[in-house]
């Protein structure tokens, strides 16, 4: 039994989600492409499976779930520390 | 051969996938008499709650409206509301009202019985008889997807929800909407931090409006302790697992609590997120089916819609494998894609629609119902 350890929900996702802990510098083949984990992804978190510029948008779903708040390489943690919600800037700027 | 399923043509034009009697109780003081009637006949299903007297305003309203609606469902055959005399939601409004719906519906109060509740029972058991007969002579017909309406539930989710079972019930919304069906997507509060997206949906302006009114200007934060260590960084990705269930189709209209879709394709609810009172009203919005994903495991059921549970918790899937009808952990466990799961909850979808029990129909979950205190 073969199991996946991430998942990538869309294809214009720049974002994969670990479905299991992924450990640290695990290799990962997403689209013909190999992808090496920075840090250990905890289950459910996210990791970069494209390079991300700084305040550009992370896509997961399809859409549009926060602004990066650093350059986030591929195979990098996504998480609290390098987003920020796209949504409550748009709120509270009305 | 196009694609349809077998059921059973109402005079409203709507089309049942069971053929279920709803004995009502119009007030709590009927609700043992209800139960007692119901529990006598096979396809009878006790509609009892603890309301209909001391009630005023849209605490009223909303009552008759749900029981109404729950009458009123393509499900039902035949509807028996009984009351018992001095409440202020009375049997015969209720029962005109469901007649509506032009299906066999009748009334009676327990003190206009003489011989007390004994002999009411006896006198609804004859007349639920009655109606299973009529049903049970019911033809089946073929119709296709267009007659059915389809409830997006979920509950009990954890981090698995969003990224197993409702992506998959997306794809299984949006077949259903290409097919000329209708889906309703409830709980409102879950939508926060992705209210301007379903709004891009929308299919005009004003239902765009509608969509971003019960938001505007609130900077909702939705994320629990729990959720930013199971790894959601920010509201919109925490709703956008949640409305995902809703497929990515164009949004026809926003309903309110009680109302039903004003046409075929997606609808939003606005209701506030509770299981059984969502899946209450869903049934009262007319929804023929439900599917239900979930993480943790529920056992909840609908009186008069069957509920499918869809599940991607591998733990949750042995624990309670048997409430859970379809096993989205696949996905995590067996390298099966969200496709290869929305292909299989499809499967179930037709098969629960031409008549097949769900797990929950068969474990006899079909008393719950809720409503939304205003």
């Amino acid at each position: 039994m073969k199991k996946n350890n991430f998942i990538v929900i869309n294809p214009k996702d720049n974002c994969a989600t670990a479905l299991v802990e992924i450990p640290q510098n695990t290799k990962i083949n997403i689209s013909d492409k190999n992808i090496e984990t920075k840090d250990i992804i905890p289950f459910g978190h996210k990791f970069a499976i494209r390079n991300i510029k700084k305040g550009s948008n992370v896509i997961k779903f399809g859409e549009v779930i926060g602004t990066s708040s650093e350059d986030i390489p591929e195979g990098d943690w996504i998480h609290i520390h390098n987003i920020t919600s796209s949504y409550l800037k748009v709120i509270n700027n009305e | 051969m196009n694609e349809g399923f077998l059921g059973y043509p109402r005079l409203n034009g709507k089309i049942g996938i069971r053929n279920k009697i709803a004995v009502i109780s119009s007030v709590v003081c009927a609700n043992t008499v209800v139960r007692s009637v119901a529990n006598k006949i096979d396809n009878a299903v006790a509609i009892t709650h603890p309301w209909g007297c001391g009630q005023w305003g849209t605490n009223f309203s909303n009552t008759f409206n749900i029981l109404t609606g729950i009458g009123s469902n393509p499900n039902v055959s035949g509807v028996l509301v009984i009351g018992l005399g001095c409440e202020n939601l009375f049997s015969i409004d209720l029962a005109n009202k469901i007649k509506e719906s032009k299906k066999p519906v009748e009334s009676f109060n327990i003190q206009d019985v003489k011989g007390g509740t004994i002999s009411a029972i006896e006198k609804g058991v004859n007349i639920c008889k009655k109606f299973d007969k009529e049903a049970k002579d019911l033809k089946k017909e073929f119709f296709d997807f267009s007659h059915i309406t389809l409830g997006l539930e979920c509950g009990g989710s954890d981090a698995t929800s969003g990224l197993t079972a409702n992506p998959a019930l997306g794809i299984v919304s949006d077949k259903l909407v290409n097919l000329g069906g209708t889906s309703i997507l409830p709980e409102m509060a879950e939508w926060a931090g992705a209210e301007h997206l379903l709004s891009k949906r929308a299919i005009n302006e004003e239902v765009a409006k509608e969509i971003m009114g019960p938001f505007k200007g609130k900077s909702i934060e939705n994320r629990s302790p729990g959720n930013i260590v199971g790894g959601l960084s920010t509201p919109e990705e925490k709703s956008l697992g949640n409305i995902t269930k809703g497929g990515m189709a164009t949004i026809q209209g926003v309903i309110g609590y009680t109302e039903k879709p004003r046409g075929n394709g997606l609808w939003l609810m606005i209701e506030p997120g509770l299981d059984v009172v969502s899946m209450t009203a869903l049934a009262a919005a007319g929804a023929n089916i439900i599917v239900f994903t979930t993480g943790r495991g529920t056992p909840f059921g609908s009186p008069v819609a069957p509920v499918i549970k869809i599940c991607g918790n591998p733990k949750t899937c042995d624990y309670m494998a048997n409430n859970i009808d379809i096993d989205a952990s696949q996905i995590i466990t067996n390298d099966k894609s969200i496709e290869d799961i929305s292909d299989l909850l499809w499967k179930k979808l037709v098969e629960v629609c031409n008549g097949e029990k769900t797990k929950a129909e068969i474990l006899g979950f079909v008393e719950d119902i809720g409503f939304w205190p205003v």
